[in-house]
């Protein structure tokens, strides 16, 4: 951290509700370090029990799609309908997928 | 006046673990709202309200070993500032937020061996207790002594206040460690060590981290005395209590 500047450094925070799911994006904290990072987050965003893991990363660190690049990013794949596996029912042994 | 009791001296010592959780509680509790950042504010406050849930069961149990027919609430809302059994550096001012959370390093070093001890207690409600503090204040120790650290290898200005923090704090340390009958009491009946026995322990998790954070264990061994064991608290005091007691004095008996 260098020493002008005053604010700390901003974290995006993802948690992992149970075992078994994925890490979800739950919001962003500030702090000094990454371990900070993970305390901070613990008191911010689990303290009514949400969570069994953390993983925290600069936020800066994220690279992003451009929202102007919608168009030939994503509508090529609009009407690819066969892309999607609907047409298959899956029993319900096989649990969340 | 008749001897102390056993009876007597659990409720004192019960009384002891309560207050010290109720007044640092309430203290820590202070900050919300205040703190210097977001983040600090709510893990302040998360701090603040497991102290006063560890408040809720040393009392409650105090209460029921007086059998006078008291609470937890009543003891912790209608008793004045004698009757009080904390540690005299858990009721002193926050001032800034250095010493806030130097003090409360100082105590979570404390705590943690303390607690891990207790949850082997012949009392089991005492060791119960212990147990389910006990992880809380391994938590809370992680926390304060990785601030510690950070504020006093940080800037010039943090250093020069936790320097301050620990100088102001350092002569009400001792009255941790200092074992009276009471403490006796507890020892010679397995239900909690000699407080004095927690000092190699403390010494040796408090040193390296001072150390770690660049600041000078300050020399001497004076020690203030007199709150845990009701004799002379500081002018503090006084004033917390008519801010945390004020609802319960202006509207005796209200209920939530």
């Amino acid at each position: 951290m260098t020493m002008d500047k005053k604010e700390w450094p901003l974290w995006e925070v993802f948690i992992r509700g149970a075992h078994g799911m994925s890490h979800r994006h739950v919001g962003s904290l500030h702090a000094a370090d990454a371990e900070h990072a993970i305390k901070n987050a613990r008191d911010v965003y689990t303290r009514r029990n949400e969570g069994v893991s953390i993983w925290v990363v600069e936020a800066d660190k994220i690279t992003a799609s451009s929202p102007s690049q919608k168009g030939p990013l994503y509508d090529p794949a609009r009407d690819k309908v066969y892309r999607h596996p609907t047409f298959y029912d899956i029993p319900d042994d096989a649990g969340k997928m | 006046m008749a001897s102390p009791s056993s009876k007597d001296h659990l409720l004192e010592f019960l009384l002891r673990q309560g207050d010290n959780a109720l007044v640092l509680g309430h203290r820590m509790s202070e900050w919300c709202g205040t703190a210097p950042a977001l983040e600090e504010d709510i893990a302040l406050a998360n701090t603040a309200l497991d102290l006063i849930g560890q408040t809720q069961f040393w009392l409650g149990y105090a209460a029921e070993v007086e059998g006078q027919g008291r609470s937890a609430n009543d003891l912790a809302f209608l008793r004045d500032a004698y009757d009080f059994r904390n540690l005299l550096m858990l009721e002193v001012p926050n001032a800034d937020f250095g010493r806030t959370m130097m003090r409360q390093f100082l105590f979570d070093a404390f705590q943690v061996p303390w607690l891990t001890a207790l949850s082997g207690s012949a009392d089991e409600r005492i060791a119960g207790i212990a147990a389910k503090s006990l992880k809380e204040a391994i938590y809370h120790l992680e926390r304060s002594q990785e601030t510690v650290i950070a504020l006093g290898d940080g800037t010039e200005d943090s250093n020069r206040r936790m320097q301050a923090a620990l100088d102001y704090l350092w002569p009400y340390a001792g009255e941790m460690f200092a074992d009276d009958e009471a403490d006796a009491a507890m020892s010679n009946g397995q239900v909690a060590p000699l407080p004095s026995s927690m000092r190699p322990a403390w010494d040796a998790a408090v040193r390296p981290a001072l150390a770690e954070g660049c600041l000078q264990v300050p020399e001497g061994a004076f020690a203030h005395s007199g709150g845990r064991t009701g004799f002379r608290h500081t002018e503090h005091l006084g004033h917390m209590l008519a801010t945390m007691q004020v609802l319960q004095r202006s509207y005796p008996g209200a209920v939530w």
